[in-house]
């Protein structure tokens, strides 16, 4: 076990395209954090990284209080969870699990034990002499999860682990997933473009867009101060509603007119942009901010409105038990609703 | 499969006839013709045949020039066989790791299997070359004389050679494909699971590569058998004296240059037979091989 420090880490490919613009992280023992983004942002580049499959360009790779970067895979003590899981079609699940550790030179009989162990813990033991083409694909995900725990690594890399599998077996996977990390107490990245798994899973979230690092934080801190409307619009589903408008320093307008009266407003005056989370919003006789609602979509714990707020797109999710039409509304703001970010970078203000 | 629905047999049959039609004519016609001679001592002239029997059969177990074909086609398969798919295999490996320029230089390696056979005998033959080939002037700076088409092992090492050469690139490509059919991340996952690449190479890859192994061994026999007939014609130029030859090429030598039909085709039949075992083979396990998905 230990912690992981990325100091400065780089990637620039041949061709000149810079996959990751050199990051800053810092994670303590024990913790998981996920890496979430959409697909290009560099996440699984940074992951590959740590686990030695890409060579840093520059910047410095610390697991424990060691160098990693010019450290061999099989070297640096990790175990890494493949989206296709990546098993080995010609051998057995017990094979599959133990080749790492016979290679490392353990006695056969030792091997056979950490394999039984995580088998039974992964309920793979009736499995073990079958082979990978036929077990169905969680079973699979689960050998690819029993592959990393016999060889009780200092970290656990996981690459978009759950993305093969359906709806139902990822929920459940993903708990199992976090238990299992928690139980072992192992550092662990993860890497996915969920959102949903990214909240559920972590410690602490690292949001990255374009091969930057938009925030890491915990992720109370990411969905409640989004540092900037990446984040905003990129974590939460439905996404935040962002907003163009103007600020005087005491009071936000949106373009289109209407003011938002008693939300505060940034020191900076000008253009900027206002952000405003579907479910911040509740429906209200008398509310000051008139909604033309033109589309309501039933998702069965609760209801989006989508229309338009002062001529801007708006969403507003409500309750299953409120009332919802098309045609015009009123909606009110809840404490703390209002996000105001830059207008050309995006960043928090 | 999907069966198609044919009101009346008449229609299928028409249409199947110019491919059985050809078939007939070119394949079993002449085999059916060369069993039948196996059994008979035919006039070199064409003038009349007389039944014996097993007489030409009997005649090639004492045979002391078809044994000594026999025994030179079963190394020279070995050889021809082992190492063109040894070398292929090397080069696929190599090829497969090859980041930059990669398309040029698989390209560049796959060009020699547009060298028509009997193109690449008569280079081979060229480089081998009593007088003026660059190999025979090579050796002979290292005070070997080489003689190709008067020592016996000279000639047998140059055809090998030739054979060995041309087949490579046939091997290369299948190599190469298989190598990259198999997946990114399970080299990766062996990448973390090994640190030494040669145990990762014989645990993991060659493994993953032996349906592809399997299929191209069974290709390559059958190449050295048969398909080497161009390069041991050139080589030896029809002139066989002492010079080594394969059974295919016998079978020509003694039906067309000795005369001896009956015994050729006595030959011929069990070079069928051989090939028969090598079908039955290729079928019974290619058609079984192990998909790993």
């Amino acid at each position: 076990m230990a912690n992981v420090k990325l100091d400065g880490v780089r990637k620039v490919y041949p061709n000149g395209v810079e996959a990751v613009e050199p990051c800053h992280v810092d994670i303590p023992d024990g913790e998981l954090v996920v890496l979430v983004g959409p697909s290009g942002c560099g996440k699984s580049t940074l992951l590959r990284m740590v686990a030695g499959l890409e060579e840093i360009t520059d910047g410095t790779l610390y697991i424990g209080d060691a160098v990693m970067n010019d450290v061999e895979p099989a070297n640096r003590n990790i175990a890494m969870v493949f989206q296709n899981y990546a098993l080995y079609p010609h051998m057995t699940v017990a094979k599959n699990m133990g080749y790492g550790l016979k290679n490392r030179g353990l006695p056969k009989a030792e091997i056979n034990q950490k394999v039984a162990e995580a088998a039974k813990m992964l309920n793979l033991s009736e499995y073990l002499d079958r082979r990978p083409s036929q077990l169905s694909g969680g079973q699979r995900q689960r050998v690819a999860m029993g592959r990393a725990i016999v060889r009780s690594p200092e970290l656990f890399l996981f690459d978009e682990p759950l993305s093969n599998l359906d709806a139902k077996l990822r929920n459940q996977m993903r708990i199992e997933i976090r238990a299992l990390q928690q139980r072992l107490g192992v550092t662990a990245m993860y890497v996915t473009h969920d959102q949903v798994e990214a909240m559920t899973l972590a410690d602490r979230i690292i949001v990255l867009n374009a091969g930057r690092i938009e925030q890491i934080g915990t992720p109370g801190e990411i969905y409640s101060r989004p540092a900037s409307t990446f984040v905003a619009s990129f974590m939460g589903a439905p996404p935040m509603n962002i907003f163009t408008g103007t600020s005087d320093g005491q009071q936000a307008t949106l373009d289109g007119g209407v003011s938002l009266n008693g939300a505060g407003a940034p020191s900076q005056t000008g253009k900027i942009q206002i952000g405003i989370r579907p479910e911040d919003v509740a429906l209200d006789a008398n509310g000051a901010l008139p909604f033309d609602v033109d589309i309501v979509e039933e998702l069965g714990a609760h209801r989006l409105l989508h229309g338009r707020l002062s001529g801007q797109p708006f969403s507003v999710s409500v309750g299953k038990d409120e009332a919802a039409q098309t045609g015009p509304a009123k909606v009110a703001l809840k404490p703390g609703a209002v996000h105001f970010f830059d207008a050309e970078a995006g960043r928090r203000l | 499969m999907k069966r198609a629905a044919f009101g009346q047999i008449g229609f299928p049959i028409l249409l199947l006839i110019p491919q059985l039609v050809i078939i007939a004519i070119f394949f079993y016609w002449p085999a059916g013709y060369a069993i039948q001679s196996s059994f008979y001592l035919q006039d070199p002239f064409g003038f009349g045949s007389t039944y014996v029997g097993l007489e030409n059969y009997s005649r090639l177990t004492t045979s002391r020039t078809y044994l000594s074909s026999f025994w030179f086609t079963v190394i020279f398969t070995t050889l021809v066989t082992f190492f063109s798919l040894a070398i292929a295999l090397l080069l696929a490996v190599k090829a497969d790791k090859v980041i930059r320029g990669a398309k040029t230089y698989r390209t560049l390696l796959m060009w020699v299997y547009a060298i028509a056979p009997p193109v690449a005998g008569l280079m081979g033959v060229m480089l081998f070359d009593q007088s003026r080939g660059n190999i025979t002037q090579v050796l002979a700076n290292f005070g070997y004389d080489y003689r190709l088409g008067v020592n016996y092992w000279d000639t047998a090492a140059a055809m090998i050679t030739v054979s060995i050469w041309k087949q490579i690139p046939v091997n290369f490509i299948f190599f190469l494909s298989g190598l990259q059919a198999i997946p990114k991340s399970v080299r990766e996952a062996a990448l973390i699971d090994n640190a030494s690449g040669t145990s990762r190479f014989w645990d993991i890859t060659f493994p993953l590569l032996a349906p592809t192994g399997f299929f191209l061994l069974i290709i390559n026999i059958t190449y050295a058998l048969f398909d080497t007939f161009g390069i041991v014609d050139t080589i030896v130029k029809g002139e066989p004296g002492n010079n080594p030859m394969t059974l295919v090429y016998r079978v020509f030598v003694d039906g067309f240059r000795g005369g001896d039909l009956g015994g050729s085709s006595a030959q011929s039949v069990v070079l069928m037979v051989l090939v028969l075992i090598l079908t039955v083979v290729q079928f019974r396990f290619l058609e079984r091989r192990i998909h790993y998905t």
